[in-house]
């Protein structure tokens, strides 16, 4: 127990008040100013008059069905994906894993976009093969069904994920044991391992149901232009079209989401509860079943499967930035690389966003680094008895959609800041903390389990040599979870970079990131630029993902979010 | 250098839970290896981690010389009690050198130069790992890793050095070669040795001195020889020592060290009344046919004699050796040379 003035504990006296402010601005602060904004409009009558708009009931039941399909698509990719990579005897296991997760890390309007440029009767790529819909043809993506597919496309790789480290949890002994009591194949299957692996089906289909709830990017671009509006884009809509009631209507939006996102994580929460029980025995290695002459078709089967979820809307994505304008046909003749130099030498505006969304990941990752090591060290190394309480408020920021997040801060810092009187509100300081709350779990992750595996003897050893806390650090913490400490920047860096929803409410002109950029040149209509800059980013994710999977086997378990 | 005074000593860990250490006072002196002994959760553990300053006692004091280390009110923090630890893990810095982990208590001293390489040098050649100065401690084998881990405590000549179990990870052989190094060291030293093992025969190979701990209780401290020969109470008789203890009428007068004669009456004497436990080590019960009847439940062979676990006619339990075989289930008749009352 740590009782008051027990300098048995390792931390400086700083540390604890460090951590609690660190905490009260980052997550404490946003989330509560927007419950109070969201009770005091309540309390004012200002929620009858919302609840009693149509609108409103048509969006929460378009963002519903899209996320509920959504969740059935990725449970089905998903699920199929994770019980054939991880049961049966596949080949190239490694290669079809990483292709499959690589959706995630796409950001959602890059994903959607690649997908408009594979449909449509506008399609470069169709046109190409002569395969396009006559002129007029609406584009089937643009509908209830078209978000929903990409939904499931986006978040197939969480259920894939649950599902898998379930399924690697699995007692391999109980396979044995059920074998030898002269169980088949498909009897140790059906009567062990889909029971077991359940709860990671549910989980995932939940995490999967959550994320489609606070998705942006998606049915910002393809729901807009059909007047389909989600919860999230509704709410963008409403900034829009500032008025009055703004502040109230957005913050009880807001209030809807973040329930539907609780309601969502405590059934994953719950779900997942019960699992310890499956860790008895030896785990880790889960009985390969053999295909035999099905393995062929199998394999067939999940390479079309990246072949169309994958390969095919990033070709169509490339194709479109290589043509010309919107809508020509894509030829040997008319090739161009005119939309690149565009957007890396002319457009200012590509310019600053690229500009803006280097810095701002740069800083986010390093300043949240700086954050996230004392943090975890606070946490693992802490005894505190307010250590879980900590670990949870630092966790709720990452797992509410960014949008939510995003009016939290606009609430806080739309008036002037007390005592200095300077307003950050449509600067680029208000973009860095919502990301530095936004991302806080994503940097602590990699270090805590860091920390939860580095022996505490290392550090008692330096003590008992005489090192205060500033020169354990420094020599020995920090050079010892310098791996994870690596991987938590590059995994900050590149989800920050590609981050659309956060700060497609906070920017304004001269702030733009490589997110709003790719949405403001999409729905300007300039469709290969669009393209083009998308192309970057998504070369950009497949290099860090190369580089963090190089990095993987220095890491501890569970730091690189596709393995597990 | 000076004596280490443990006053008193308690820590409880939860408000209102069991104490994990319990009023323990102990005296070590100066240039002494004591051992702690115990089974494990007895709190050893717990009472070297205080000594060390990682955790501070909830009632007591710890004094070293004239200096107070530690109270339930104050504590000097572990960087500045000049005192080195050998843990059950080595605890060496793997993205150090062998030379840089030895050296980083002369760093943190500000020592640096010729000074600290000479000193690291003569660390390491009082371990016999001169030439692995360059070597990471992954490319080490355990003894190896384990002799790095002395070297660093022995570099800056600390007032007292604490081993945690520092050979339970190691195999039987390395153990012996081992034990070795720890004597060696202790003597050429001179520092104050606290070790903290539950294995009683290393405890009683190598310290002066062995404090006996059973739940968060001191039971016992004394020599080896002393423990070994005059346990006090069942739980160190139970430890130390391969003994079966008895229950037995108890024998007339306070003699505690008892032979055949005395045993031989307290067989005989009626069942009823007050009943002592009384330690038989094996070494001392013989198969003589003048002896009271046992039955063989099994044997076991040694290499050098065979172990027997015996049975009285009563049910209570023996052990026995033998240097002939015995069948299991043979009735056979014992005598008892001698045997200490607890």
């Amino acid at each position: 127990m740590a009782r008051s003035g027990n300098r048995g504990n390792s931390q400086p006296r700083w540390l604890f008040p460090f951590v609690v402010t660190v905490i009260f601005l980052l997550s404490v602060l946003p989330l509560g100013r927007l419950a109070a904004t969201g009770i005091a409009s309540a309390l004012q009558g200002h929620a009858r008059q919302m609840l009693s708009d149509p609108s409103l009931w048509q969006s929460v039941y378009d963002t519903l069905t899209t996320s509920f399909f959504g969740m059935i698509a990725a449970v089905v990719l998903g699920g199929s994906f994770a019980l054939l990579l991880t049961l049966f005897d596949i080949r190239g296991k490694t290669a079809l894993g990483f292709l499959f997760m690589l959706p995630t890390m796409i950001p959602p309007q890059v994903t959607a976009l690649s997908w408009i440029g594979m449909t449509g009767p506008s399609s470069a790529l169709l046109k190409a093969v002569g395969l396009a819909p006559p002129m007029g043809t609406p584009n089937p993506l643009y509908s209830i069904s078209g978000i929903a597919l990409l939904y499931g496309v986006q978040n197939a790789p969480l259920v894939f994920l649950s599902l898998r480290a379930g399924l690697l949890a699995l007692p391999r002994d109980g396979v044995e044991a059920a074998r030898l009591a002269g169980a088949s194949s498909w009897q140790v299957l059906k009567d062990i391992i889909l029971p077991l692996s359940l709860p990671g089906f549910a989980a995932g289909a939940a995490i999967a149901f959550v994320s489609c709830v606070g998705n942006f990017g998606i049915p910002a671009i393809l729901g807009i232009p059909a007047s389909i509006y989600t919860l999230p884009t509704l709410i963008y809509a409403k900034f829009a079209t500032f008025g009055p009631g703004t502040f109230a209507d957005v913050s009880l939006l807001s209030a809807i989401i973040g329930i539907l996102s609780m309601i969502g994580l405590t059934i994953e929460e719950r779900v997942l509860r019960g699992r310890d029980y499956r860790v008895i025995g030896l785990s880790g290695q889960v009985a390969v079943f053999r295909l035999g002459i099905w393995r062929i078709l199998a394999e067939l089967l999940l390479w079309l499967t990246i072949f169309t979820i994958l390969v095919m809307p990033l070709t169509a994505l490339v194709a479109s930035s290589l043509a010309p304008a919107y809508g020509v046909p894509l030829s040997p003749a008319t090739v161009t690389i005119k939309a690149y130099e565009e957007i890396l030498f002319r457009q200012s505006i590509t310019r600053t966003a690229f500009t803006n969304s280097i810095t701002l990941s740069l800083a986010t990752a390093f300043g949240l680094l700086v954050v996230t090591v004392l943090t975890g060290y606070f946490l693992v190394r802490g005894k505190s008895r307010f250590a879980p309480l900590i670990a949870a408020l630092a966790e709720i920021p990452y797992a509410l959609p960014g949008i939510v997040l995003a009016v939290a801060f606009i609430l806080v810092f739309a008036a002037p800041l007390p005592i200095v009187g300077i307003s950050i509100y449509g600067t680029i300081w208000i973009i860095l903390i919502a990301y530095f709350s936004s991302f806080l779990a994503v940097s602590l992750k990699p270090v805590v389990s860091a920390f939860r595996q580095l022996d505490p003897s290392l550090e008692e050893a330096a003590r008992l040599s005489g090192a205060k806390f500033g020169r354990r650090m420094a020599d020995i913490i920090v050079p010892l979870v310098a791996p994870a400490a690596g991987a938590s920047v590059i995994l900050v860096f590149l989800i920050a970079c590609n981050e659309l929803t956060v700060s497609a409410l906070l920017w304004s002109a001269g702030t733009q990131t490589l997110g709003v950029a790719i949405y403001n040149l999409d729905d300007s209509g300039s469709f290969n630029l669009a393209s083009a800059l998308s192309v970057l980013v998504v070369i950009m994710v497949i290099v860090m993902m190369l580089v963090l999977e190089l990095l993987a086997n220095r890491l501890p378990k569970g730091v690189v979010p596709w393995r597990s | 250098m000076a004596k280490l005074i443990l006053n008193r000593l308690s820590k409880t860990f939860d408000l209102g839970g069991r104490p994990a250490v319990h009023d323990v006072s102990l005296t070590v002196r100066d240039g002494g290896f004591l051992a702690l002994l115990g089974p494990s959760g007895c709190g050893k553990t717990t009472v070297l981690r205080m000594i060390a300053g990682f955790e501070q006692p909830s009632d007591g004091s710890i004094v070293l010389g004239e200096r107070v280390l530690a109270d339930a009110g104050e504590m000097v923090p572990p960087e500045h009690r000049n005192m080195a630890m050998v843990f059950q893990s080595y605890a060496l810095w793997p993205h150090m050198t062998v030379a840089e982990n030895v050296g980083y208590p002369l760093k943190v001293r500000g020592i640096s130069g010729e000074k600290r390489q000479t000193k690291v040098r003569e660390a390491l050649a009082s371990v016999r790992l001169e030439n692995y100065a360059d070597r990471r401690p992954a490319d080490l084998s355990g003894g190896q890793r384990q002799r790095v881990a002395l070297a660093r405590c022995l570099v800056t000549e600390p007032d007292v050095v604490l081993l945690d179990e520092p050979l339970a990870n190691l195999d039987r052989h390395l153990r012996q070669e081992m034990e070795e190094t720890f004597r060696e060291f202790h003597a050429r030293s001179g520092a104050t040795m606290i070790y903290v093992t539950h294995d009683q025969a290393e405890a009683m190979a190598l310290a002066t001195d062995v404090a006996v701990m059973s739940e968060g209780r001191l039971l016992q401290v004394a020599t080896p020889e002393e423990i070994y020969a005059r346990p006090e109470g069942r739980l160190v008789g139970g430890l130390v020592g391969q003994g079966a203890i008895l229950s037995l009428p108890s024998p007339t007068g306070d003699k505690r060290s008892l032979d055949w004669q005395a045993l031989r009456a307290g067989f005989d004497a009626p069942v009823e009344g007050q009943k002592a436990d009384i330690l038989v080590r094996p070494q001392d019960v013989e198969i003589s046919p003048d002896g009271i009847k046992a039955t063989v439940r099994s044997v076991l062979f040694e290499g050098e004699r065979y172990a027997l676990r015996l049975t009285l006619a009563d049910g209570q339990a023996l052990r026995a050796f033998s240097r002939q075989p015995v069948d299991a289930g043979a009735e056979v008749a014992i005598v008892i040379r001698s045997a200490w009352r607890l």
